[in-house]
């Protein structure tokens, strides 16, 4: 168990060092000086000079050799100085991320899981019968044929604009303020289900295929048709080959996390949801590449950790990875 | 004579037979038609204001026009043309640097050479690949068809790496591979011979799967507002739709039609790819 978390690990700490030092390198090679019209835009604002002269020299540190400069870069990432935000100025970066992460979460985790689920038994019902097949297919393909935003445009337009039950734009209404009490709530849920749902449906189709072809492969595998020939219930052999396909799945889980995670992104920004994605985008087109760098450490670690989560889920559903990687055998 | 190819190329048979590859190719072709073609019949040009604003699809403008008035069918058409080709470039740099690295680590697999192309395989896999475009992109300030191609495929390869090697490694222990590895033939060559060419059905229907995954990637980009930066694309269209409105005034011939053209050209890839599979896998033929 040891030797097969250790590797996960460290391929985790690479990444993270990785992603620290894109944030690091590409400011530096990009053509267009990003640092001089940075200087430029704030020296518009009252006393932004002084702030950005000092926000430059800390993270920049531009007459320093390179070396040097990365080094001072990490220790000011490790003790969570991502700089200041230009594009609301003068809030910290690490401040506006804390705040647009909890967005993103309730987003995402309800959307991996029960897509998860139900994909999984649509498609392994989708595997037994021959007539769902034929319905079903073409719709899962579809499905996870979209792109993210478009499903969400569709989902808006049929949801949001035709029936008219859900707003399609923010997170909550303006008329409501942020609290723990049922005003609030029923109105952040309502501005809730529509990103969600759309992250739902196209994550869907990917999981019912997936599911409906290991199902197909384990019921023409030797031990099925040995039950079958024993006289084991249909039903008994489905269940046996269900335990077996959700294994891949598993894997598949950790593959599929950073296509939501982009996927999210640009559904974020069908909707006006003030989650990282759009944060990111904003920063981008008002050029914060303080925030946008701060932004997408934010959305690698968060990828990292949710990879991490569904190793340990792995090594406890399946016997195999534990015996195996733990030199056991 | 003709009994006798076919004999001889049992699974090209079975593949053009197959009624989902007949169903997803055909619909795959009208669509490269339309991008093709598209331009030609529609008499309008992209940036130009068409007609009278926000009307729904008629014989005059098929997909209906804008806000503003421009023509919404050659606004796609000419959108299909730049997101199919950089999809198309980007695939099929993806595949060959996919393969490259897969039958590299697959034939030196458990040394460290392998280990190490892993290791950057597995890092790419983790990090959202959105995530990193947005940022690769929003510093540079002109993307042409080719740099959106090149920075496109330079983070869609991973799953294809880590599928091309453990292919790789379940063939390089045939007999056959130990007698060409004892006969000293060149590892590019054993590579070629050996490998690549019992895999070929394989690495097409991947390289098929890996346009529809990077015309996603692009069309994602482009909706961001990180497409290339002259002309039009898909994702801008549908990207100009959502910012001026166009879903919450029910114009779905805007916001969604242009989507949809997309949707259907990934499903019908889908399907080729289904029907392939079938065709190359005599297991599944029987289902």
């Amino acid at each position: 168990m040891g030797r097969y978390l250790s590797k996960k690990i460290l391929v985790y700490i690479v990444t993270f060092f990785l992603a620290v030092t894109i944030n690091f390198i590409i400011p530096r090679m990009m053509p267009g000086d990003p640092i001089s019209s940075l200087v430029s835009r704030f020296s518009i604002m009252e006393g932004g000079r002084e702030i950005i002269e000092q926000q430059l020299t800390l993270l920049f540190k531009l007459d320093e050799p390179l070396l040097v400069q990365y080094f001072k870069f990490l220790k000011s990432i490790f003790t969570g100085d991502f700089g200041i935000s230009i594009m609301q100025f003068p809030r910290p970066v690490t401040d506006i991320i804390k705040q647009a992460i909890i967005y993103d979460i309730l987003l995402l985790l309800p959307a991996i899981i029960l897509s998860y689920i139900v994909g999984n038994r649509l498609g392994a019902l989708s595997g037994v019968k021959r007539i769902a097949d034929n319905f079903m297919m073409p719709v899962f393909y579809f499905l996870s044929s979209s792109p993210y935003f478009w499903m969400a445009g569709v989902v808006a337009f049929v949801l949001g604009v035709k029936i008219g039950k859900f707003p399609i734009s923010g997170a909550y209404s303006a008329t409501v303020s942020p609290g723990f009490n049922w005003v609030f709530i029923s109105d952040y849920l309502k501005h809730w289900f529509l990103p969600f749902f759309s992250l739902f449906l196209v994550q869907l189709g990917g999981w019912a295929i997936g599911m409906r072809n290991m199902i197909i492969y384990e019921r023409s595998s030797n031990y099925s048709r040995y039950m079958e020939a024993l006289g084991a219930s249909d039903k008994l052999i489905r269940k046996y080959g269900y335990r077996n396909g959700v294994l891949p799945q598993v894997t598949g889980l950790a593959l599929r996390i950073a296509g939501l995670i982009g996927g999210a992104i640009t559904v974020e920004t069908v909707f006006n949801y003030p989650g990282l994605g759009r944060m990111m985008l904003n920063s981008v087109l008002s050029q914060d590449y303080f925030l946008l760098q701060g932004i997408f450490l934010a959305i690698v670690v968060m990828a990292l950790v949710a990879n991490f989560v569904v190793d340990i889920i792995y090594m406890f559903i399946d016997p195999r990875v534990r015996i195996s990687f733990s030199g056991e055998v | 004579m003709a009994a006798g190819f076919w004999k001889r190329h049992e699974n090209l048979y079975h593949a053009i037979t197959n009624w989902k590859v007949i169903f997803g190719l055909s619909i795959f072709l009208m669509i490269v038609l339309l991008a093709i073609f598209g331009p030609m019949i529609s008499p309008y040009d992209y940036e130009e204001f068409a007609g009278p604003p926000y009307i729904p699809p008629s014989s005059e403008h098929f997909f209906g026009t804008t806000i503003m008035g421009r023509d919404v069918f050659t606004r796609t058409v000419y959108g299909l043309r730049t997101t199919l080709l950089v999809g198309f470039i980007a695939g099929t740099i993806a595949t060959v640097i996919g393969c490259v690295i897969g039958f590299l680590s697959g034939y030196y697999g458990g040394r460290l050479f392998d280990e190490f192309l892993m290791m950057i395989t597995n890092i790419f896999v983790v990090i959202p690949q959105l995530a990193l475009l947005i940022v690769i992109s929003a510093f540079l300030k002109v993307r042409g068809i080719m740099v959106m191609s090149v920075i496109v495929a330079s983070t869609s390869w991973p799953w294809l790496a880590r599928a091309v090697r453990a292919q790789t490694l379940s063939l390089r222990n045939q007999e056959y591979v130990n007698l060409s590895r004892i006969s000293s033939l060149s590892v590019p060559r054993i590579l070629r011979e050996d490998i690549a060419s019992n895999m070929f059905s394989y690495v097409f229907m991947a390289y098929i799967q890996q346009f529809n995954g990077t015309m996603l990637a692009t069309v994602q980009l482009e909706f961001l507002g990180l497409g290339p930066t002259r002309g039009v694309s898909l994702g801008l269209v549908m990207q100009t739709a959502v910012n001026w409105n166009g879903i919450q005034l029910g114009m779905w011939w805007w916001a969604i039609i242009p989507g949809f053209i997309l949707t259907i050209l990934i499903t019908a890839l889908y399907f080729v790819n289904t029907g392939l599979d079938a065709a190359f896998n005599p297991r599944l033929r029987e289902m």
